[in-house]
């Protein structure tokens, strides 16, 4: 037998998932479409952005909802200097932990910054919305600086 | 939160996984071979090796390479089918449409193709069925050279002669 030629070709698997959100990521991307932060109220008082069905300490189920602001201070980031397909930006980017104003824990979004100097820990962001909001996190589109 | 807007319930969270996969030896040289419109295995250079299609380089059975080429003739028998009624996403035949395992005549194992221009009730284990090609221009490294598997008219093959029958049939 000859050794045949190398024979390679592209494939491409997909998943096409749907998932259920639940009552309280529901609301959470319910009010995304509407332009609008929430957080919920854990039985400690803290503000917990993206809400949460239950108390990360005692369990209990959680229910009040509260507003929070579309600007924030950055935690921590990390900066993507060659950004992939999958990511929400084409150009370099950071992911970072930002806590909003309101919100006593940080969730984490992506910052547009036009160089890994101009962002730094502690920097104030905004949230920039998305043209056309669906009711998922890339509703907001990323945050900027102020 | 505006009453008069539905709630978000569900979200599309899709998974696409993109590969780029390459053949193999074996693989490959039998894709080379259907391009030419030949079905074809391979055997360990013995006698009485069992045939594998499609070859995977090595024999299953003691891992020892398959170094021997075999032709198979394109007609087969159904070792085991299945009618399947449920669309398929991405897929664009059109249900109901019969998958079945076919043993090529000269190899050991089964294969996975379909079967058509049949009557999908009166498919069965042991039906002896040939290979219909695509026009030869449009022969390309794959499978999908085989349009689907038809019947024809000879004997049914007992179930205990399904995978020994030999390149030429059931007279072989």
């Amino acid at each position: 037998m000859s050794q045949p030629e190398v024979l390679n070709q592209a494939f491409e698997l997909g998943y096409t998932y749907t998932r259920s959100t639940g009552p309280v990521i529901g609301r959470f991307f319910t009010e995304l479409r509407n332009r609008n932060i929430v957080g919920i109220k854990a039985s400690d008082g803290r503000v917990v952005v993206p809400p949460m069905e239950y108390d990360p300490d005692t369990a209990e189920e959680l229910s009040e909802f509260v507003a929070v602001g579309q600007q924030g201070e950055i935690v921590s980031f990390a900066w993507v200097k060659e950004p992939r397909a999958a990511h929400p930006m084409d150009v370099p980017f950071a992911w970072a932990m930002i806590k909003l104003d309101g919100a006593d824990v940080a969730m984490v979004h992506c910052v547009a910054a036009a160089s890994e100097d101009a962002i730094a820990t502690g920097a104030r962001v905004q949230a920039v919305w998305a043209d056309e909001t669906i009711g998922y996190i890339t509703d907001i589109r990323c945050f900027k600086l102020v | 939160m505006s009453e008069e807007q539905e709630v978000v319930t569900v979200v599309n969270a899709p998974v696409y996984l993109q590969y780029n996969f390459t053949a193999g030896a074996a693989p490959a040289r039998f894709l080379a071979q259907l391009k030419k419109g030949k079905l074809t295995g391979q055997r360990r250079a013995e006698p009485e090796a069992p045939v594998y299609s499609p070859p995977r380089g090595s024999c299953p059975a003691s891992g020892r390479p398959t170094e021997q080429e075999v032709e198979l003739s394109d007609k087969a028998t159904v070792q085991s089918f299945t009618i399947v009624y449920i669309p398929i996403p991405g897929n664009v035949i059109e249900p109901p449409f019969v998958v079945a395992n076919l043993v090529a005549d000269g190899a050991n194992i089964s294969f996975i193709h379909l079967m058509s221009d049949c009557d999908n009730s009166e498919v069965h284990i042991g039906q002896r069925v040939q290979a219909v090609w695509k026009p030869e221009e449009e022969w390309d490294y794959s499978m999908d050279n085989i349009k689907y598997f038809k019947p024809i008219d000879e004997p049914d093959v007992p179930v205990e002669k399904i995978g020994k029958l030999s390149v030429t049939g059931q007279e072989g």
